[in-house]
């Protein structure tokens, strides 16, 4: 089980963070992700794979002061 | 008085001297409220994504446009250079303002923490913009910490109350050898004039315009009033008698006696 934005999500283990984030449906030219506190470029959201008890922290753009 | 009066940060000029922010109010405003305030750097959030959201901030933001992305929701510094690097990592480029806020009531900086981290993210190439509460000595901490900017508050984020710290935002223009910008507080194009007058190298405002009735005319009033105050500073202002009067007609040839 890994934690993506504060959610508890299943069957993640083992899968590549590209294949979670396109199964969560998020738009990847809009993101930026987090793993365990540490920021993972885009170029390498497929060879990373996701482990049991991983922190994922997806961001975007938002308009603020 | 010089025609070519830039407002250089990072190494990068700017002929405009309002930094708008882009919260509170409708996105579908924000490309008609930069157009008003002429402004060259627009500040924006970093926040967790939600799925399934196809609305993206960026595609309402003319070309050209400076990102400002700030760390607010940041605690401390560690916090403040992870939202930094996912900004960059997002595209905005390598412009940041730091927020660092451990105080829910006022939102009052940590100062400290924000030397920190601006420290970390000027070694990394960032050009770095620290919002603070207006402090002498947090100031050129700052400045030996790399950054491109100091950008006092002039009252709490948010409340429009103007220029409360003008006297210690005085002391920053008369001591630190950075564009001094003010950032947050500022409610009125009044306020923003008299801020440029004093000698404060741009305004930084967000809830003055997000609050108006009108937003892309108050963006407007803001832009004129900064750019007057910029021209006054620069003409250099008038002196204050302490006592008296000093007529401005000649005191001979009265038409009696």
């Amino acid at each position: 089980m890994i934690t993506l934005n504060g959610r508890s999500v299943d069957d993640a283990d083992g899968l590549s963070l590209a294949d979670v984030l396109a199964r969560e449906n998020y738009v990847i030219c809009t993101i930026a992700v987090a793993c365990n506190k540490d920021v993972i470029p885009r170029a390498k959201y497929n060879c990373t794979r996701l482990q049991d008890g991983d922190v994922i922290d997806v961001v975007q753009m938002m308009a603020g002061g | 008085m010089s025609s070519n009066d830039s407002l250089i940060l990072g190494g990068r000029a700017f002929s405009s001297r309002f930094i708008l922010g882009s919260g509170k109010y409708s996105v579908d405003l924000i490309h008609s409220a930069i157009e008003h305030a002429g402004a060259q750097i627009i500040t924006l959030a970093v926040r967790r994504a939600n799925t399934n959201t196809a609305e993206n901030i960026l595609t309402h933001i003319p070309e050209g446009i400076t990102l400002l992305p700030n760390t607010s929701g940041a605690r401390n510094a560690e916090e403040a250079v992870r939202i930094a690097r996912l900004a960059r990592e997002l595209g905005c480029g390598d412009f940041v303002k730091i927020e660092v806020i451990r105080d829910t009531k006022y939102l009052l900086p940590d100062n400290a923490e924000t030397v920190k981290a601006t420290e970390i993210l000027a070694k990394e190439g960032f050009i770095v913009m620290p919002y603070m509460f207006p402090d002498l000595n947090t100031a050129r901490d700052l400045v030996n910490a790399g950054a491109a900017t100091i950008m006092p508050l002039g009252a709490p984020i948010g409340s429009n109350k103007g220029l409360c710290t003008r006297d210690f935002i005085q002391i920053l223009i008369d001591e630190i050898d950075l564009p001094i910008i003010v950032d947050a507080g500022i409610g009125r194009p009044s306020q923003a004039c008299e801020a440029m007058e004093m000698g404060v190298a741009a305004i930084m405002a967000n809830t003055a315009i997000a609050t108006a009735r009108d937003i892309p005319a108050m963006a407007s009033a803001f832009k004129k009033a900064i750019e007057a105050g910029r021209i006054a500073y620069l003409s250099g202002l008038g002196r204050v008698l302490d006592k008296g009067a000093d007529a401005s007609s000649p005191l001979t040839g009265f038409l009696s006696n």
